[in-house]
């Protein structure tokens, strides 16, 4: 009876002691929840989280701070993905954060003064441009955050929204011949 | 005889062909206009190098190829460009793509061009030739020949030509090869010179002894050496690049890899046709066979004019009126197109006329009941009721684990499915949304490192202004030091006192910030003298830069309406 | 928008339910002609059972009634459900059986295709739990002579419960020889001495043995038609005969031949109609492999050692949980990835 108590013992602190080596040893750097939220959310940059990006947003999602559906550019499915990832329930967005299309900045290049304030704004360097001279994004980088509206003084900067075109169009999910089944 | 091997599955659809194997080929008639995309092969869109209301001549390079993998794009005839703009194209997505539209003038007027000896030409500039006469693979793939026609590190054993031509109603390549069997067979010695490759085998279906004597026959008159024309049993999908090669040689070319890879090179018989135009006569792409069959009075094949409107040729084999859409290709994997004003490509091998009598609408799907008959006749050796399942539960990692990608598309499965679900669309779905999304965290990997370099970017340019700060707040102490000090202020003296030593630098910083802010406030309203020559240059230039953002904002705001209402 | 491919074959699952149902009718014919025309009205009963039952799960699940109600699957079921059962069973059991299998074990977990287990065998399972007794009067076959009742007389106990005055119901029912044989080993006889008792045929039960041939000829003509595939009949029959084999070769004083066990109870009619039910069986030929020898093996176990004169049902049940599994284990390699070189 005894000596079974003391292998117990033994095995315990002998798994202990390599769970505990282990934990030292494969210590993850960083806060890999936080890593992980970030992969999912979009890296829009837009802050209509009401965080100042992607990151923070993150953070504060990790933290219990923020609900999960405060990301209007991620979409709903943004939504499932943070619902799947944390193992909590589907919220819906709330009142008037619902997503828009996806678009991108264009500048007037008549109207702009060369003012760099958007270029200040823009969260990823999508405008290229120096002080005095016109400005003009970079379409394949800019995120369609917005950003860069508000500041421009002359309101040169509009977003468009970015059509389908033949290299990103997209096969539907079948529904026609499901549709067929249910109207009979 | 040769031992053929097999491939898994394949289904027997009626084959529709002896409709337009009848007529000998015949030419199209000159369109009222033609409308050629500039995007027909893979790679990248070509660039367009007319303008509109110029002349061009027939054969002359009105698209140029872009990067490496790309292809020129040529006047059909010779006419004046009326257009370049978007236009319907042959795609199933029915968006609209760069054309360039060409009105011709009738004369069919050629640009100087001659051929050049094979054997006398260094391989590059022969691949360089190809490209420039826009070859590409007229199979389907239109992959450009002068990227295949090169055998990298790899040794090349086995050219595959393919006249197999598996797909139901399509006869182009047969007639093809009915008619022109010389020009396929020297075409395809010069791709073999270009692979160095050993032996060149011809694989035809035997439900077309016509083709097979015909290029027999051309192989024993032109003494062809290492060629041999092999007829492979009829079965669908035999004519796909693996799955001849699989029957002619036993290799198996697994999704993702190159055949060359594994010592083989496959081209279609139209494509050794046009390598052999090219090369021999300077002749670029300008039209190809396009079988017209389907719906029609009298179907044939034709010798179309590229950028030719579909309309106007499915009109010369009297369509006929019931005909509700046009399908390009076979009716296994060809194209439902959403217009007839579309142009023929490179691609457009068969133009089927289809009406509900013809190709009734599939009844209604029913789930799928695992009876496995898809995963008995798919070429793939896939599962196709698994890969059914993941694709409707859009478990997109579950689908690829199961070699979603490795799906030729060629609808054997949807072809034999009891409860007629729309497989395939379901596969090309998955792939695509799979495409999609590695696009986009393409997307959002590219904005996430870009963040972080700007508040990297951000971070470091605060120290370096804190660190310039911070230095001249030490010879501004230093000044004050060598004067009398009026009034020290206590604030400065308490904190160093008071903080947390790691803050110490932070709150010299900010305080330096607010002094100086303060010495400003202080400063202005009353002696200017206090400020020195470079504060006071600085803020000239600021006032001057205000001013004239004011002046041209106010400018620029009045001049906003006319491009704007130019733009709408 | 409609996407290739735009021809398909003139196949469809109704057709090929219908088949199957067709294959069925060589074994219903011999039955009838053993033990009398009572099963066609069983068979009858269920049908229109199955049907209503059908209709109302979809009209519930809001599920479009006429492609469903015509792709004839409910209707196999209730076939199978109806000859896996005494032929004499009371009216309220064949009702109960099938629409349990059809509501429970086939709607509730998503309709066609979706079952994971084999409906019929889920319906004869619960009979069997929940009436023994009434699934051990079998009628005996004419060749036994012996009192025979009437079609009539035989409809008045199926519906009424009543039996012809003076005759009980053992006198016109027995054991299946499955049972008998159970019973009799159990109280000590050799299968030889058994084997003698007039029940017995050539090779199984008399008048069971050649409705077991009946099933047998409709199972090949579903094979030859490949509506079947014989991954699934023969890794069944072989296991079952090669673990039978082995038993009687080692004590054949306690353990009958394997041919025995081919002709007698469900495995014929298992072998070519159960087993083979796409939807709850694997679709990988390896996995069919496994998942039939799985069978056949458990089949015998249960008919040997186990509590029920016959094994096919719960073999079959207990084979349709690792299917999943099965299929996820076996699956192939793909063209140009099998390895092992060019
Ligand atoms: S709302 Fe904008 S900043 Fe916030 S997580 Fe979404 S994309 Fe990022
Ligand atoms: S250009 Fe404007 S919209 Fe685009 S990422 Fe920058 S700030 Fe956002
Ligand atoms: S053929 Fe159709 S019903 Fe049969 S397993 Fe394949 S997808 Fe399912
Ligand atoms: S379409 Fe794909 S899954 Fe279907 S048979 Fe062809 S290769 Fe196999």
């Amino acid at each position: 009876m005894i000596s079974a108590l003391w292998v117990m013992v033994g095995i315990s602190l002998l798994l202990g002691a390599v769970l505990g080596f282990s934990a030292i040893k494969f210590k993850v750097e960083g806060n890999p929840l936080v890593e992980k939220i970030d992969a999912v959310l979009p890296q829009t940059q837009c802050g209509q989280c009401g965080y100042p990006g992607c990151k923070p947003y993150a953070e504060a999602i990790a933290k219990g701070e923020a609900g999960i559906n405060k990301c209007p550019p991620g979409g709903d499915e943004g939504i499932h993905k943070l619902a799947d990832l944390l193992g909590v329930e589907y919220v819906p967005f709330g009142e008037g954060t619902a997503p828009k299309p996806k678009a991108v900045a264009f500048i007037d290049e008549q109207t702009c003064i060369g003012c760099t304030l958007c270029l200040q704004a823009c969260p990823v360097d999508a405008i290229v441009g120096a002080a005095k001279q016109m400005h003009t994004i970079i379409a394949a980088e800019c995120t369609g955050c917005e950003l860069c509206i508000a500041p421009c003084p002359v309101d040169c900067i509009s977003m468009l929204p970015l059509g389908e075109d033949i290299s990103s169009w997209k096969w539907q999910y079948p529904t026609i011949p499901l549709v067929q089944v249910a109207a009979q | 005889m040769r031992p053929l091997f097999k491939f898994h599955g394949g289904v027997h659809p009626p084959t529709h062909k002896a409709e337009s194997t009848g007529r000998p080929i015949a030419q199209a008639a000159l369109p009222s206009k033609l409308v050629i995309p500039l995007h027909q092969h893979v790679g990248n869109r070509a660039v367009p190098v007319v303008q509109v209301g110029e002349r061009v001549l027939k054969g002359q390079v009105i698209g140029r190829p872009e990067g490496r993998l790309s292809s020129a794009v040529h006047a059909s005839t010779s006419g004046t460009v009326s257009a370049i703009d978007m236009q319907l194209v042959a795609h199933q997505s029915g968006l609209p793509d760069l054309c360039i539209t060409l009105i011709p003038d009738g004369k069919d007027e050629w640009i100087a061009h001659s051929g050049v000896d094979y054997r006398q030409t260094a391989h590059t500039d022969l691949r360089h030739l190809l490209r420039q006469a826009g070859v590409v693979g007229l199979g389907g793939a239109v992959f450009p020949s002068d990227m295949k026609s090169y055998s990298h590190k790899h040794q090349i054993r086995t050219l595959v030509i393919n006249g197999a031509e598996c797909e139901p109603y399509i006869t182009c390549d047969d007639m093809l090869m009915r008619e022109r069997a010389g020009d396929i067979l020297r075409g395809a010695e010069v791709l073999r010179e270009l692979l160095y490759a050993e032996e060149v085998l011809i694989g035809i279906e035997d439900n077309k002894p016509e083709a097979i004597a015909a290029m027999q026959q051309a192989v024993l008159e032109d003494k062809h050496a290492h060629m041999e024309v092999i007829a492979v049993p009829t079965l669908y999908p035999g004519g796909g690049a693996k799955q001849l090669i699989r029957v002619l040689t036993g290799i198996e070319v697994a999704a993702g890899v190159r055949s060359t890879e594994m010592g083989v090179q496959c081209f279609n018989v139209a494509t050794a046709y046009c390598v052999w135009r090219a090369i021999a006569f300077g002749e670029p792409l300008l039209s190809r066979i396009v079988t017209v069959t389907g719906n029609v009075e009298h179907a044939q094949n034709f010798e179309v004019l590229l950028g030719t409107p579909v309309d106007e040729l499915v009109a010369q084999a009297g369509s006929k009126p019931d005909t509700e859409r046009h399908i390009m290709g076979g009716p296994m994997m060809g194209v439902d197109l959403p217009s007839g004003s579309v142009g023929v490509t490179k691609a457009t091998n068969c133009i089927i006329e289809a009406s509900s009598r013809l190709f009734p609408p599939p009844p209604p799907a029913l789930p799928c009941i695992r009876c496995t008959r898809c995963a008995d006749v798919c070429p793939a050796e896939l599962q196709p009721q698994d890969l059914y399942w993941f694709a409707k539960a859009r478990d997109f990692g579950k689908a690829q684990e199961y070699h979603l990608f490795d799906c030729i598309e060629c609808g054997a499965c949807a072809y034999v499915c009891p409860s007629h679900i729309p497989l395939v669309q379901y596969y090309r779905f998955a792939k695509s949304e799979i495409w999609q999304r590695e696009r986009e965290a393409q997307a959002a990997e590219l904005a996430r490192e870009r963040h972080e370099f700007r508040l990297m970017r951000i971070e470091r340019e605060k120290q370096e202004k804190a660190e310039r700060l911070a230095q001249k707040e030490k010879a501004a102490l230093a000044a004050k030091a060598s004067a009398p000090a009026p009034n020290p202020e206590p604030a400065i003296a308490a904190a160093p006192a008071t903080a947390d030593p790691d803050d110490t630098l932070q709150m010299r910083i900010d305080a330096a910030v607010a002094r100086a802010k303060e010495q400003a406030a202080a400063a202005q309203p009353k002696n200017t003298d206090a400020l020195t020559a470079e504060q006071q240059a600085e803020i000239d230039a600021i006032e001057a830069r205000r001013a004239k953002i004011r002046e041209m904002a106010a400018h620029a705001g009045a001049d906003d309406e006319p491009p704007k209402s130019n733009q709408g | 928008m409609w996407s290739s491919p735009f021809i398909t074959q003139p196949s469809s699952v109704s057709q090929i339910m219908l088949r199957v149902l067709l294959a069925l009718i060589p074994g219903i014919a011999l039955y009838v002609w053993y033990f009398g025309p009572a099963i066609l009205v069983s068979i009858a009963l269920a049908s229109v059972t199955a049907l209503a039952t059908e209709a109302i799960m979809l009209k519930l699940r809001n599920r479009p009634i006429k492609p469903f109600l015509s792709d004839n699957s409910a209707l196999l079921t209730a076939w199978l459900l109806a000859l896996s059962i005494p032929p004499l069973a009371p009216w309220w059991m064949v009702v109960v059986g099938t629409a349990f299998a059809i509501a429970i074990s086939k709607h509730l977990y998503g309709g066609l295709g979706n079952n994971p287990f084999n409906p019929a065998m889920i319906g004869y399972a619960v009979l069997i739990i929940s009436f023994p007794v009434h699934m051990t009067h079998w009628l005996t076959p004419h060749a036994l002579g012996g009192t025979e009742l009437t079609f009539g007389e035989q409809l008045g106990y199926m519906f009424n419960g009543a039996l012809p005055a003076g005759l009980t119901l053992d006198a016109v029912t027995m054991a299946t020889p499955l049972d008998t044989l159970k019973t009799q080993l159990h109280l000590g006889l050799s299968v030889d001495s058994i084997r003698d008792m007039p029940i017995y045929g050539h090779l199984a039960g008399k008048g069971s043995e050649m409705v077991a041939i009946g099933f047998a000829i409709g199972g090949l003509y579903l094979l030859f038609i490949r509506i079947i595939s014989w991954h699934l009949p023969v890794a069944f029959l072989a296991a079952l005969f090669a673990t039978a084999g082995v038993f009687h070769l080692v004590d054949p004083v306690h353990y009958v031949t394997p041919l025995f066990h081919w002709f007698s109870g469900a495995a014929m009619l298992g072998a070519f109609f159960i087993l083979t039910d796409p939807v709850t069986s694997p679709t990988t030929a390896r996995g069919k492999l496994i998942f039939a020898a799985g069978a056949g093996l458990l089949t015998y176990l249960i008919r040997a050692f186990g509590g029920y004169p016959d094994g096919m049902a719960f073999a079959t049940l207990l084979m349709n949980i690792c299917v999943p599994l099965i299929d996820a284990w076996t699956q192939p390699k793909v063209f140009g990835k099998k390895g092992g070189g060019k």
